[in-house]
């Protein structure tokens, strides 16, 4: 089961390399594509049922032992991320083949588009397996420089401009990471995180305080974790509509995981536990109050992205097994919900010209399906039971009762607060865009529209009175995952919680690494 | 661990130069800024690697201990190559950037100027000029219709040129470079 591992890293990247070649063979191109990342999705699903059932797996790569050759490790974690993130990309890659025949790609293809897009799909899997904290380093960079690629897709001036803040905050995000290696490697002399695990104890406290801080700092900006998210809302809208939904559901989690990783494996005593719920309470709040104020769907789910990075960062703070149980699956939970709402605003864009709630209306009449699609999944992100959303955050909420500290408490209560805000400004698009009639649109007023501006200068979009096909089934399709997150939440549950037990302390990590015991040999490196 | 000084403080000055660059509104800028600090990081890997010494091949009379650590070198070359596949990036883009603006800084985000404002009216219907489509392929030559267009700058600078000189074949050749480069990011 061993040769399972490196395929889900090896399928995309030689399936990049293929489609690269068919560049001029669309049809061809899009083929290859779709059947790779189906056969990561299966791969991945058998890794997981794998780790589940039995031994996480561990491969070394190249055959060299542990502490000097790379590892990648596939535990509980680390497999359910690869098949959700694969179920996801997936799904936005047949919505972007979709829009990509309705739209006529056919004569002008982008042919770069497809090989990118599973590159960054390399990166993304990569990172989840990487045993090895310089190997996540790489896979971080192969997948944020294919997102800068697919960011500024076409070339537009709009683009360019948010490409350029997303750039430049992501570079800045790796030199703290790639600095905070450095400096790791100067203190312990090793990069294999479980080797780090074990040494790290033996660092002063006050060093290993410096290094835990610039390793969050590094990973809470990919996070989008206040203050560090304020480059999210400005430079995700403006991407395509099928790259915003993947950026949105993948990217962020990668950073979130990230710091799973960092609480639980490299650092995982209690210092910086209260700090972290002090920011993961920013985090909610500011990022609710920002997509409050939001006329723009794509900028309103922008900021509720970076409000509900705020959950999973109040699990991973607890700093017990069920409040990281909890948060991985509200990970799972937000990847599919998010990217659906993303997907599902592709389409309203398509199907109303605009993704301002000033412009939009008489949606509902206009296209049912799209108002079913776009209103279980804003049910779903807004906690209403029985969605998945509501099981995720009754699960943050229990794990921070039994923390019991005064900040858990105040967690809870900020956390139902920031709910239904968030089913607010949901329930707003959809009063204003699907509710009410198109006659109704000039000359509206209303209280919901007081207080809400928007560049006068907004996007605009060639109406279309077709949706396609395979965009409404790959968003449907969606749809019915996160409806499914509810009724498999108990299998889906207690994997997620298998997996936070495992994450309780570094020993279980170390253990399948090491079986044998950590070697001495080898320590002389930094000395 | 002892530490180079010198290494030390080449470190520290880049990382200043180059985040004070990077803080830049220019393009171009936040480019060396963005180079400085990638050098400045490489440099602490090979700080932290620890004392030098000699090539690390087992051999006999060498000690584990007289041995350079490679590992950092491995890390910095693997960094370098990093860093240069995403200037060339920034490189195209500060280029598409100056096809299409004529200048190569960093605009402030529409809306959160709408925002800070408080311009609540419902928004301005759009020029066609500023809106078209630039997306894919051959369509991404409408976009660029009102930028600066090279060759006929060229072909102008070539006729004063040979009003005043005598050497017109250079701005021919400079011509050929500049359609090349069109071409280049067109695709």
């Amino acid at each position: 089961m061993n040769a399972l591992v490196p395929l889900v890293v090896l399928i995309p990247l030689l399936g990049a390399a293929l489609a690269l070649i068919l560049g001029r063979r669309p049809a061809l191109q899009r083929i290859v594509t779709v059947l790779v990342l189906a056969a990561v999705l299966v791969v991945g699903v058998i890794l997981l049922i794998v780790v589940d059932t039995g031994e996480p797996l561990v491969v070394e790569v190249g055959g060299w032992a542990a502490p000097y050759g790379i590892v990648l490790i596939v535990d509980r974690l680390a497999a359910l991320m690869v098949v959700v993130s694969a179920a996801v990309l997936l799904a936005v890659l047949v919505f972007s083949v979709g829009q990509g025949l309705a739209d006529g790609h056919d004569e002008t293809p982008v042919s770069i588009y497809y090989p990118t897009y599973l590159i960054l799909a390399t990166g993304v899997f990569n990172a989840f397996i990487a045993g090895d904290l310089f190997n996540l380093y790489v896979g971080f960079e192969i997948l944020l420089v294919s997102s800068y690629v697919l960011i500024t897709l076409g070339g537009t001036q709009a683009r360019i401009r948010a490409g350029v803040t997303y750039i430049v905050v992501s570079l800045v995000s790796s030199m703290f990471f790639l600095a905070s290696i450095a400096m790791i490697y100067g203190a312990v002399g090793t990069v294999n995180i479980a080797q780090i695990s074990t040494r790290m104890a033996e660092i002063p406290a006050d060093v290993q305080i410096l290094l835990h801080v610039m390793l969050l700092v590094g990973f809470s900006i990919k996070a989008a974790v206040f203050p560090l998210s304020f480059w999210l809302p400005d430079s995700y809208p403006t991407a395509p509509a099928p790259v915003t939904a993947v950026f949105a559901g993948l990217l962020t989690k990668v950073g979130v995981y990230s710091i799973i990783r960092t609480e639980t494996v490299i650092f995982p005593g209690p210092e910086l536990n209260p700090a972290l719920m002090v920011v993961a309470l920013l985090t909610m709040v500011v990022g609710v109050l920002g997509a409050v104020a939001q006329a723009d769907i794509k900028r309103l789910l922008s900021f509720t992205l970076v409000s509900h990075i705020g959950f999973m960062i109040l699990g991973v703070s607890l700093g017990s097994a069920e409040g990281t149980a909890a948060a991985i699956y509200y990970i799972v939970h937000h990847i599919v919900v998010q990217t659906t709402l993303f997907l599902a605003t592709g389409l309203i864009e398509r199907q109303g010209g605009s993704t301002s709630i000033n412009k939009l209306g008489g949606l509902l009449a206009a296209s049912p399906v799209i108002a079913i699609l776009f209103f279980i999944p804003a049910l779903n992100l807004g906690g209403i039971p029985p969605f998945s959303g509501f099981i995720g955050k009754l699960a943050l909420f229990e794990a921070s009762a039994a923390q019991g500290s005064v900040l858990a408490y105040i967690l809870i209560g900020a956390g139902a607060l920031v709910s239904l805000l968030t089913l607010y400004a949901l329930v707003r698009v959809w009063n204003l865009a699907f509710w009410r009639g198109a006659d109704e649109v000039e000359g509206y007023q209303s209280e919901l529209l007081t207080n809400l501006s928007e560049a006068p200068h907004g996007v605009k979009v060639k109406k279309s009175r077709t949706t396609p096909r395979l965009m409404i089934a790959s968003t449907g399709a969606m749809v019915a995952l996160g409806v499914a997150l509810t009724v498999f939440a108990g299998p889906l549950y207690s994997i997620a919680s298998r997996a936070g037990e495992n994450l309780e302390g570094p020993s279980f990590y170390v253990d399948i690494v090491f079986p044998n015991g950590v070697p001495e040999i080898g320590s002389e490196g930094s000395e | 661990m002892s530490v180079s000084l010198v290494l030390l403080i080449v470190m520290a000055v880049l990382y200043a130069c180059g985040i004070y660059l990077m803080l830049e509104r220019s393009m171009t800028r936040v480019l060396l800024g963005f180079l400085l600090v990638g050098n400045a990081t490489n440099l602490l890997i090979i700080i932290m690697a620890g004392q030098s010494g000699v090539a690390p091949i087992v051999e006999d009379g060498v000690t584990v201990d007289e041995m350079t650590d490679p590992l950092p070198q491995a890390l910095i070359l693997t960094a370098i190559v990093i860093t240069f596949a995403v200037s060339a990036f920034l490189l195209a883009l500060i280029y598409r950037s100056w096809r299409i603006e004529q200048d190569d800084d960093v605009d402030d985000d529409e809306d959160d100027v709408a925002m800070r404002l408080g311009d609540t009216g419902v928004p301005v219907e759009q020029t066609d000029a500023a809106s078209v489509d630039t997306e894919f392929g051959i369509r991404a030559e409408a976009a660029i219709t009102e930028a600066r267009n090279l060759e006929e700058q060229d072909e102008l600078a070539a006729a004063e040129a040979a009003g005043l000189s005598e050497h017109p074949q250079n701005d021919d050749k400079q011509n050929v470079d500049n359609q090349k480069t069109e071409k280049g990011a067109a695709e």
